[in-house]
């Protein structure tokens, strides 16, 4: 268990190290205009009068890094400010939000997880022949299609002409659970989509790679049945790449839940983002960009210790 | 080799989408801003396609809107493609600290998702096109700078480099001389790929309000103005939408079909 531990741990100290190093990408990247934040608050027309009170209140005065060290710290104390359009505190509506669309993510991937990878079993079953060419077509078309095409082309059918989901996903926080899921019907079989034949592939891929190797190869010449080839000696060794591609798409399926929310006007975190940046609220969009990029960071890290705590050679050294 | 028959498809509409993206004021039967007719009408003799949300022609506002997106789309590609691959190839011939700094800073922003990163900067940015332009394929430069640098570093350690070298020729020689001409095949299947992501982009972008702004039209910003009337039955919205899906299927099947041919003449790893 040593040697594994020891990896898990130097990973974890590796990504708050990178979580830090974005922190500060995120902080210069709202700096590097060539006016200032306020300028592009007011615009051009600004009297200086107004430019000097606001830089006055967002502390633009002071110099860049001592700026950035106190936001820093007060984010880490779960403090971003308050929003520069209503006043109001950035971390309370930030955590209904957040929560909103973690709620999205999870039916998404409850659903999607699971059908990628038998469809991609499936694809490894009857390699080369019809379901397989099929499920590559699928997933060629499907990577040049945008979110908000297959959002629009299911509210269109399957909201308006057919009338089965709602066509705009409002959720309130006393709503029950049954009143919640089938609002967000359509956003989340939109996810699942964007997902489902990226995962489906690279399941295929790992799977197949697995397949192909020597012990898979002694144990068919040995006789075992298929079913107890694939348990025993493809699954084990599988685990490990199937949950790399699993971690990677759900870090994909948080970016893409920005574009689902707007389109179907859920109360998250990207519709949050978006409504932010088109009013130049910086420190709402340093707070939204900070957020994602830790989710982002904290799924690809889950992915890399879960392979570690998978691999069978670190866990039991010799 | 011939042409297998879904690169001709994918070729076809690719050479379509273009043509009508250059000869856009020619082609297109009314004027773009022009407003020709009621609100939202239904497909007619006049109006092939019907019309928009304050009744300007669909089919106009869709090859004006065609320019815009491929040409963004297009500019993007060149930035991200001349940036990413001239410090990928500078990156693998320096080797050593350049190579660590770079790929280090190149690793730091992928660490944060595109469309995120592009939403952070384009808050303060001004937005406009060049802003657009140049944000996107920045961005996007971090990508082809792995995959050039990739094979750069393979090519690098090749004994024809190497002569090179002991000739006395320059860096300069080596990368445009020795490197490119070799890494060149990837380069160009990888290109039609993030064509298309600079399609998808740009399009999500100008979707959500922060690319193109109106009364300039581009694919995205028609969905935009459009998918109000869905809700009514009202299907503008998603012509738009199924271009920018048919234009990025078609150069897809291109750009595998380049991509199957590079492999295949390199003996075929894949």
């Amino acid at each position: 268990m040593g040697i594994a531990l020891k990896l898990v741990a130097q990973r974890i100290a590796l990504s708050l190290l990178l979580l830090f190093l974005v922190s500060g990408l995120i902080f210069a990247g709202t700096q590097i205009l060539p006016g200032d934040v306020a300028q592009s608050i007011l615009g051009q027309s600004a009297t200086p009068e107004a430019l000097a009170n606001l830089r006055r209140d967002l502390g633009l005065n002071e110099p860049a890094l001592q700026r950035y060290i106190s936001w820093l710290g007060n984010a880490m104390q779960g403090d971003f400010g308050t929003a520069l359009t209503n006043g109001q505190d950035i971390i309370s509506s930030l955590s209904g939000r957040l929560k909103n669309t973690l709620f999205l993510a999870f039916w998404a991937a409850l659903i999607s997880v699971p059908l990628a990878i038998f469809l991609g079993l499936v694809a490894v079953r009857y390699r080369e022949r019809w379901p397989d060419k099929l499920i590559s077509a699928v997933t060629l078309t499907s990577i040049s299609i945008p979110e908000f095409l297959i959002g629009y082309v299911l509210m269109y059918f399957v909201g308006v002409k057919l009338g089965w989901a709602p066509t705009v996903s409002t959720v309130y926080a006393d709503m029950s659970l049954g009143a919640k899921l089938q609002a967000i019907a359509l956003p989340v079989t939109v996810l699942t989509l964007v997902v489902l034949a990226h995962m489906m592939r690279m399941t295929r891929a790992a799977i197949l790679n697995v397949m192909q190797s020597a012990y898979v190869e002694t144990a068919e010449l040995k006789g075992l049945s298929m079913f107890r080839i694939i348990w025993r000696h493809a699954f084990p060794n599988a685990i490990a790449p199937v949950v790399n591609v699993v971690m990677l798409n759900l870090a994909y399926l948080v970016v893409g839940v920005v574009v689902v929310e707007v389109v179907f006007v859920y109360p998250g975190m990207g519709q949050y983002l978006v409504d932010h940046v088109s009013k130049r609220d910086v420190p709402v969009v340093q707070a939204c960009g900070l957020v994602f990029a830790a989710v982002y960071i904290g799924l690809n890290i889950a992915a890399d210790v879960i392979s570690i705590l998978s691999n069978p050679r670190l866990r039991h050294p010799k | 080799m011939r042409m297998p028959l879904s690169a001709r498809i994918g070729l076809f509409f690719t050479a379509v989408y273009f043509g009508a993206a250059i000869f856009a004021p020619w082609i297109a039967p009314y004027g773009m801003a022009e407003i020709v007719g009621d609100v939202w009408e239904p497909i007619s003799a006049d109006h092939l396609l019907g019309t928009d949300s304050i009744g300007r022609d669909l089919l106009t506002r869709m090859i004006y809107g065609g320019r815009t997106t491929i040409f963004i789309a297009t500019m993007a590609t060149i930035i991200s493609f001349v940036t990413g691959s001239v410090l990928g190839f500078l990156a693998a011939t320096l080797g050593g600290w350049a190579d660590q700094a770079l790929s280090r800073f190149v690793d730091l922003i992928m660490s944060i998702p595109t469309l995120i990163f592009a939403l952070v900067l384009l808050s303060v940015m001004p937005v406009d096109v060049p802003v657009l332009i140049l944000v996107m394929g920045l961005l996007d430069a971090t990508r082809v700078y792995r995959l050039s640098r990739a094979v750069a570093v393979d090519i690098n350690v090749m004994d024809y480099v190497e002569a090179a070298r002991l000739r006395g020729e320059g860096r300069a020689w080596v990368i445009f001389r020795e490197i490119l001409p070799n890494a060149l095949s990837p380069l160009v299947a990888e290109m039609g790929l993030r064509f298309i992501f600079m399609v998808l982009f740009v399009s999500t972008l100008s979707f959500l309000g922060l690319g193109v702004q109106p009364p300039e039209a581009d694919w995205g910003g028609i969905v935009k103005e459009n998918k109000d009337g869905i809700i009514y039955g009202i299907p503008a919205a998603l012509v738009p939408a199924f271009a920018i899906a048919t234009l990025a299927i078609s150069v897809n099947l291109v750009a595998d079909w380049v991509l199957n041919r590079t492999t295949s003449l390199k003996g075929g790893r894949g």
